[in-house]
C-alpha cells in the first residue's frame, strides 16, 4: 500500500485534488468562523448593539436577524461545499483512482 | 462511602419529588394519549431491535450497522443523535426564561457543522475504522493514544448522559406522576435493550425515527405558535415582550453571557466540541464512504438548523401563552417542572392533551435515541479502543469484543442511571456544556493535528490532550457550576463557567511544544508515515470498507 501512497502523491491530479480541496475548505471555514466570532464577541463586549430594532414599528433586533442568518449561513456553506465536492473534487479523486488501478 | 451518599440524595430525591407531584397531579393526572404513543414508540423500537439483533453478529455490525447506513439516513439520525432534550427541552426552556440568550446555544451547537464537513468528515472516514480513535492512532502509538481517546470519549458520554437522564427523569415524572427515580430507571433499561441486543443497526433506527418524529412534532408546535399571531414575528415578539418579566432585554444578550471571557470560552466549547463528540465522530463509520459522509453532514446540518429556528419560536410562543396562564404555573408564579417543561406545557396550550401526549412522547423517544448513541460510544470506547486494541494487542476475536462491548453497554447503563438521579438538581443544559468543553480541548486537537499537521508526535497528541482533559476537568470542579452550587462553597476558585478558553489553549499549545521537542526515532517515523495517511485521507484508497475505491 505504501508503494500506491508514493505514486499517487507525487502525481500532478493528486496535487490538483489536494489544492482545490485546501482552497474550497478553508474558504468556507473562515466565512463561518469569521461571522460566527463577529456574533460572540458583539456579545461579548457590545450586546448593546443586537438590542438595537432594524425596521421602523417592529420589535425585531439586530440579533435575532444576525442569528437567524448565521444559521442559514450555515445551512447554505455545507450545501455549497458538497456541490463542489461532489462535482469536482470527486471528478478529479476518480481520475485518480483509475490511474492507480491501470 | 460514595455508594452510602447516593443513597441518601436518593432518598431525599424521593421525597422531593412526592412534593412535587401532588402539585402536578392535579394539573396533568396521568395522560392516556401520552401512555399510548409512548408505548406504541418504544414497542415498535424494541420491534426494530429484535430485528436488528438478529443481523448483528460481527463487529462491525455492532459498532457502525456494517457500514450500509445511506448518506439520508445518516443525516437523519446524526440530527436524531445530535438533536438531544438538552436542545429540546432545554433551549426552548433557556428561551423562554431569558430571550435571546437561547438563540446563543442554538448557534453555537449548528456552527460546528459546517466546520466538521469542511476540515473533518471525509478524512475521518478514510482514516478510521470504528472510532475516531482509529484515526487519530492510524500513525501514532495506540497505546498511549487510545487510552487517552477512550478517556476523553467517556468523560464526554458520561457528562452527556446525565443531562439526558435529568431530563428525561423530570419528564416522565410530570407526565406520569412516576418518581423521578423510576422514570431514569425506564429509560437506563431501554438504552441498555436497544444498544446491547441491536447494536449500531437498531440505535440507527431509533434515532432516524426519533428525528422524523420530533421534526414533525416541533413543526406543528412552532405553526401553531405562529398561527395564534396571525404569522407575524413582530406581534409574536411584541406580546413576548410585554409578558415577560425581563420586558425588551429578552431581545438581546442578558444574563447568561456575564462578560468577554464567558461569551468567547462558551463560543469556542460549542462550535468545536461539536467536532470532538464521540458519538457523533461515530457516525461517519456507518456509511460506504466519504462522499456519503460529506452528504449526510448535508442533511443533518439542514434538519437541525431548521430544528433550531422551530425551538426559538416554541420558546418566545411559551412566554406569551404560558407565563400569565395559572394552570402552567405554581403558587410562587414559577412554570410548573420548571423552565425545561416549556415546550411540554405549550404543547398542551396550543394543542390540548392529545399534542401534549404526543409532545411528551417525542420528547421521551428523543432522550431515548441521544443516550443510546452515547451509550454505544462509550461502550466502544471501553471494548474497541481500550479491550481489544490495548488490552489483547488487537489480537481478539470478535466474538469476545462483541461480547465485551455488550457488558460494557449494561455497565454505562447502570452508571447512567445512578448519576441521573444524583444530579437531578442541575440544568440540564450546563451540563451539556461542560461535555462540549471537553470534547472540544481532547477530542478535537487531537483529532484535528493528527490529519493537519505532519509533525504532531505520539508524545505531543498524549501531553496535550491530557493537558487540555485535566485543565478542563479542574476547571469545571474549581469553578461556579460545582465548587459553589454542588459542592456548597461560597466563592469560587476559578471564575468562569466555560473552560474552553482556557483549556483549548493549553492543549494546543502543549501539543506543538512538546512535538516540536520530541526528538526520538518514534517521532521521526510518524511523521514520514504523514504522507501515506495524507494520500488515503484525500482520496479514501485503502479505506476501511470503501468497496468502489478498494484497490
Amino acid at each position: 500500500m505504501q508503494e500506491v501512497y508514493e505514486r499517487i502523491k507525487n502525481h500532478p491530479d493528486f496535487r490538483n485534488l489536494v489544492k482545490l480541496r485546501r482552497k474550497i475548505s478553508w474558504i468556507l471555514t473562515s466565512i463561518v468562523i469569521l461571522f460566527y466570532f463577529i456574533f460572540i464577541l458583539i456579545i461579548a463586549f457590545s450586546p448593546n448593539t443586537f438590542s438595537r430594532t432594524v425596521f421602523p414599528d417592529n420589535a425585531t433586533t439586530l440579533g435575532i436577524i444576525i442569528g437567524l442568518f448565521i444559521i442559514l449561513l450555515s445551512i447554505f456553506l455545507t450545501g455549497i461545499y458538497v456541490y463542489l465536492a461532489n462535482k469536482k473534487l470527486d471528478k478529479i479523486n476518480d481520475k485518480i483512482i483509475k490511474i492507480i488501478n491501470k | 462511602m460514595n455508594f452510602s451518599i447516593i443513597l441518601i440524595l436518593f432518598m431525599l430525591d424521593v421525597s422531593n419529588v412526592y412534593a412535587i407531584d401532588s402539585q402536578t397531579m392535579g394539573l396533568t393526572n396521568i395522560n392516556i394519549p401520552a401512555v399510548i404513543m409512548f408505548i406504541i414508540f418504544v414497542s415498535i423500537t424494541l420491534g426494530i431491535t429484535y430485528w436488528a439483533a438478529k443481523k448483528t453478529r460481527s463487529a462491525s455490525d455492532f459498532y457502525t450497522a456494517g457500514g450500509s447506513i445511506s448518506g439520508f439516513q445518516n443525516g437523519l439520525a446524526i440530527a436524531g443523535d445530535y438533536m438531544s432534550a438538552a436542545s429540546f427541552l432545554g433551549i426552548s426552556g433557556l428561551v423562554f426564561a431569558s430571550g435571546f440568550d437561547g438563540l446563543i446555544y442554538s448557534i453555537g451547537f449548528l456552527v460546528g457543522w459546517p466546520v466538521i464537513l469542511f476540515l473533518l468528515a471525509e478524512r475521518l472516514r478514510n482514516l478510521g475504522k470504528y472510532t475516531f480513535s482509529d484515526a487519530v492512532s492510524f500513525r501514532l502509538k495506540e497505546l498511549p493514544i487510545r487510552s487517552l481517546a477512550a478517556c476523553g470519549t467517556l468523560a464526554v458520554v458520561i457528562l452527556y448522559l446525565i443531562a439526558q437522564m435529568v431530563g428525561a427523569g423530570k419528564l416522565i415524572q410530570i407526565l406520569f406522576g412516576l418518581p423521578y427515580s423510576v422514570a431514569v430507571f425506564i429509560v437506563g433499561f431501554l438504552m441498555i435493550c436497544y444498544v446491547t441486543f441491536g447494536g449500531m443497526l437498531a440505535t440507527t433506527w431509533v434515532q432516524t425515527i426519533k428525528a422524523v418524529l420530533l421534526l414533525f412534532g416541533a413543526t406543528i408546535l412552532a405553526f401553531a405558535v405562529l398561527n395564534k399571531f396571525d404569522f407575524s414575528f413582530n406581534l409574536l415578539f411584541t406580546k413576548a415582550i410585554s409578558s415577560h418579566h425581563l420586558g425588551e432585554a429578552i431581545m438581546a444578550p442578558g444574563g447568561l453571557i456575564s462578560d468577554p471571557v464567558s461569551a468567547i470560552s462558551l463560543g469556542l466549547a460549542l462550535m468545536f466540541g461539536t467536532a470532538g463528540l464521540p458519538h457523533i465522530l461515530m457516525r461517519f463509520f456507518t456509511v460506504r464512504n466519504a462522499k456519503e459522509a460529506r452528504n449526510s453532514v448535508f442533511f443533518a446540518t439542514s434538519f437541525i438548523g431548521y430544528f433550531y429556528i422551530l425551538t426559538f419560536v416554541i420558546g418566545f410562543g411559551a412566554i406569551v401563552l404560558l407565563t400569565n396562564n395559572d394552570a402552567f404555573l405554581d403558587k410562587f408564579g414559577n412554570i410548573l417542572g420548571g423552565n425545561n417543561m416549556a415546550a411540554v406545557h405549550l404543547s398542551k396550550a396550543v394543542g390540548g392533551d392529545i399534542f401534549l401526549g404526543f409532545i411528551s412522547a417525542v420528547a421521551f423517544a428523543t432522550i431515548l435515541a441521544v443516550v443510546s448513541g452515547l451509550t454505544l460510544a462509550g461502550a466502544s470506547a471501553i471494548s474497541h479502543d481500550l479491550y481489544a486494541s490495548l488490552f489483547c494487542g488487537g489480537e481478539v476475536q470478535e466474538r469476545k469484543e462483541v461480547v465485551v462491548s455488550r457488558i460494557s453497554t449494561i455497565i454505562l447503563g447502570v452508571i447512567a442511571i445512578l448519576l441521573g438521579i444524583l444530579f437531578e438538581k442541575q440544568n440540564v443544559a450546563y451540563m451539556v456544556g461542560l461535555a462540549f468543553a471537553i470534547a472540544a480541548s481532547v477530542n478535537f486537537p487531537i483529532l484535528f493535528f493528527s490529519m493537519y499537521w505532519s509533525r504532531l508526535t505520539t508524545r505531543g497528541a498524549f501531553a496535550g490532550g491530557a493537558a487540555g482533559l485535566l485543565t478542563a476537568v479542574l476547571c469545571v470542579i474549581l469553578g461556579p457550576i460545582v465548587w459553589v452550587d454542588i459542592l456548597g462553597n461560597t466563592k469560587a476558585i476559578f471564575p468562569y463557567k466555560y473552560p474552553a478558553l482556557f483549556s483549548m489553549s493549553i492543549a494546543f499549545i502543549t501539543i506543538i511544544i512538546i512535538s516540536y521537542l520530541d526528538k526520538s526515532t518514534r517521532a521521526k517515523k510518524e511523521i514520514e508515515a504523514f504522507d501515506g495517511q495524507f494520500v488515503r485521507a484525500q482520496t479514501g484508497v485503502g479505506a476501511e470498507g470503501a468497496v468502489q475505491h478498494q484497490i
